[in-house]
């Protein structure tokens, strides 16, 4: 465990350092992101300025659930695709060979590969969505909620890292899968919306097949004091059973994994 | 090489560039498939719109808007950009300068042989747009067709000529994909993709009517539905093509003057 924790400290100085590397880069990607935050903002702020509510969300609902949208594009974006799409590039030339014969475990070393550490002004963005959101309700969340939500925070990160592990180990099939990165990409650009806004069959396939509701919804349902605690331990489970199916998948695949140069 | 000889490869070119898309057609797919948002937004504004009307639309007339976004986003959209940046970045530029034939000419090639595969992916979009909206649509109206079709093609060649000039950007600068992401961002918002304009805060009508943005998209979709007459559709058509001629120049020129600073990587 402690040889994983200073493998990881390492990992992550180089990525931080790579990024670091080109400074105006940093700024400029910095920029973008907030101005990215902007152009996420505009359609809720449009449908705002036509009705007082929508659907069981006021507005200022919605901004949480906003908000924990942003924190996990960011960390989607910053810690996640990024090592998981140096996977992919490595298994198609053949230097995932490399990876595999490194004393450690494969799965720890590719998913802590790569960080890019601009995407902390979306971390900030985010804080920032949710005082604003709260200040605005004038009233604060509890103490314990608030650990409960950075819990189920923690959870929706396992999901989408899970998810993401699934989409790579199939690239140890179909060799060409940085496509499905993008269309993943696109379709978790939905969790934004509280997901009661949608079609009946469309809430379905968001909380049990491709769980972004997990990863917004319900955490800004447990940060509004709305959740109750038997959906919450149902929440945690179900992370739970989903991590172990990723983990499980991610073994299989390694199985028939056969190098590109051989 | 003169233009004779081009016309006789030009046919040539097409069928590669069809070929090719066949090859790869999986990867595609699953591209169009990332277009997925129009169906999103639907969603939600039918949503709100179950209790009245939301400004000009009801709930039909969003459903009709967003299946009419879809459509026309993928039929016009290219990938021009990522490919040029590619090829500057790793110099097989050089290899296609060599070629008798214009780069440009076969890029255009290249993007048009797509469009009769763009048009297969949407049949079923249109299908149903029809079938859900179809007495909302111009398109029986023989003028409004004129300017709907013609309209299209603007949108095309717009989106087509602002990719060059971003990829041609790579000549000059580092961060060429940047600049991209920057223009697309402004296009979610400005092009009415996201959101129908005329639901968007009034300041921003006139910014979006000053440029090209909503000529790609807001402009074809309101004709084909309905949400412009005919006197302003040809007002905006004319305009539309002030903005393909003015980025044809613009592309021409720039692509010149970066051919003489071009130097092929690693040669």
């Amino acid at each position: 465990m402690r040889r994983y924790l200073a493998l990881l400290a390492i990992q992550t100085r180089i990525s931080a350092s790579l990024g670091m590397q080109y400074r105006f880069d940093f700024l400029l990607k910095g920029a973008m992101s907030l101005f990215w935050l902007a152009v996420t903002m505009m359609p809720l702020w449009a449908l705002f300025a036509h009705r007082p509510t929508m659907p069981g969300w006021t507005f200022e609902e919605a901004l949480v659930v906003m908000g924990f949208f942003v924190l996990c594009k960011a960390i989607l974006d910053g810690a996640v695709t990024p090592s998981l799409l140096t996977v992919v590039e490595g298994i198609r030339d053949g230097r995932f060979d490399f990876t595999l014969l490194k004393p450690a475990d494969a799965q720890f070393l590719v998913s802590t590969a790569r960080f890019e550490p601009w995407r902390i002004v979306d971390l900030l963005g985010a804080c920032g969505i949710f005082i604003y959101a709260f200040a605005k309700m004038g009233r604060w969340p509890e103490l314990w909620t608030l650990l409960l939500s950075a819990g189920l925070l923690a959870m929706a990160v396992v999901l989408l890292y899970s998810l993401w592990i699934m989409v790579v180990s199939l690239s140890f099939f179909v060799v060409k899968v940085d496509n499905l990165g993008y269309l993943m990409a696109s379709l978790f650009d939905a969790a934004r919306w509280p997901v009661s806004v949608f079609p009946r069959a469309l809430q379905l396939v968001f909380t049990f097949v491709f769980p972004i509701a997990l990863m917004t919804t319900y955490p800004a349902n447990l940060l509004l004091g709305r959740l109750d605690a038997g959906t919450t331990i149902v929440c945690f489970l179900g992370g739970a059973v989903f991590a172990t199916a990723a983990r499980m998948v991610w073994l299989r695949a390694l199985r028939v994994y056969t190098s590109a140069s051989s | 090489m003169g233009l004779a000889s081009t016309l006789r490869a030009y046919p040539t070119l097409l069928r590669i560039g069809l070929a090719q898309m066949i090859a790869y057609r999986a990867e595609f797919l699953i591209w169009i498939l990332t277009t997925n948002m129009p169906l999103v937004m639907m969603g939600l504004w039918t949503g709100v719109a179950a209790d009245g009307l939301v400004g000009r639309f009801n709930q039909r007339d969003f459903i009709a808007y967003y299946l009419a976004v879809l459509a026309i986003r993928i039929l016009t959209n290219n990938w021009l950009v990522w490919e040029l940046t590619m090829e500057i970045r790793q110099g097989a530029l050089a290899a296609r300068l060599l070629r008798p034939i214009h780069p440009l000419v076969a890029y255009s090639a290249m993007h048009l042989s797509a469009l009769p595969i763009r048009a297969l992916v949407i049949t079923p979009i249109v299908g149903v747009l029809i079938w859900s909206s179809g007495d909302l649509l111009t398109a029986g109206d023989p003028a409004m067709l004129a300017v709907f079709v013609s309209s299209i093609a603007g949108a095309w060649l717009i989106l087509f000529l602002t990719m060059l000039i971003i990829g041609t950007l790579a000549l000059y600068i580092d961060s060429a994909m940047s600049v991209f992401d920057l223009w697309l961002a402004i296009h979610f918002v400005l092009s009415g993709y996201l959101v129908p304009l005329e639901l968007l805060p009034s300041w921003v009508e006139p910014i979006a009517m000053a440029l090209p943005f909503r000529y790609t998209l807001a402009f074809p979709v309101e004709i084909l539905i309905g949400k412009m007459s005919l006197e302003v559709g040809l007002s905006h058509l004319a305009t539309q093509w002030m903005f393909v001629l003015g980025l044809g120049v613009s592309a021409s020129l720039l692509w010149r003057a970066g051919m003489r600073r071009f130097v092929a990587f690693g040669g």
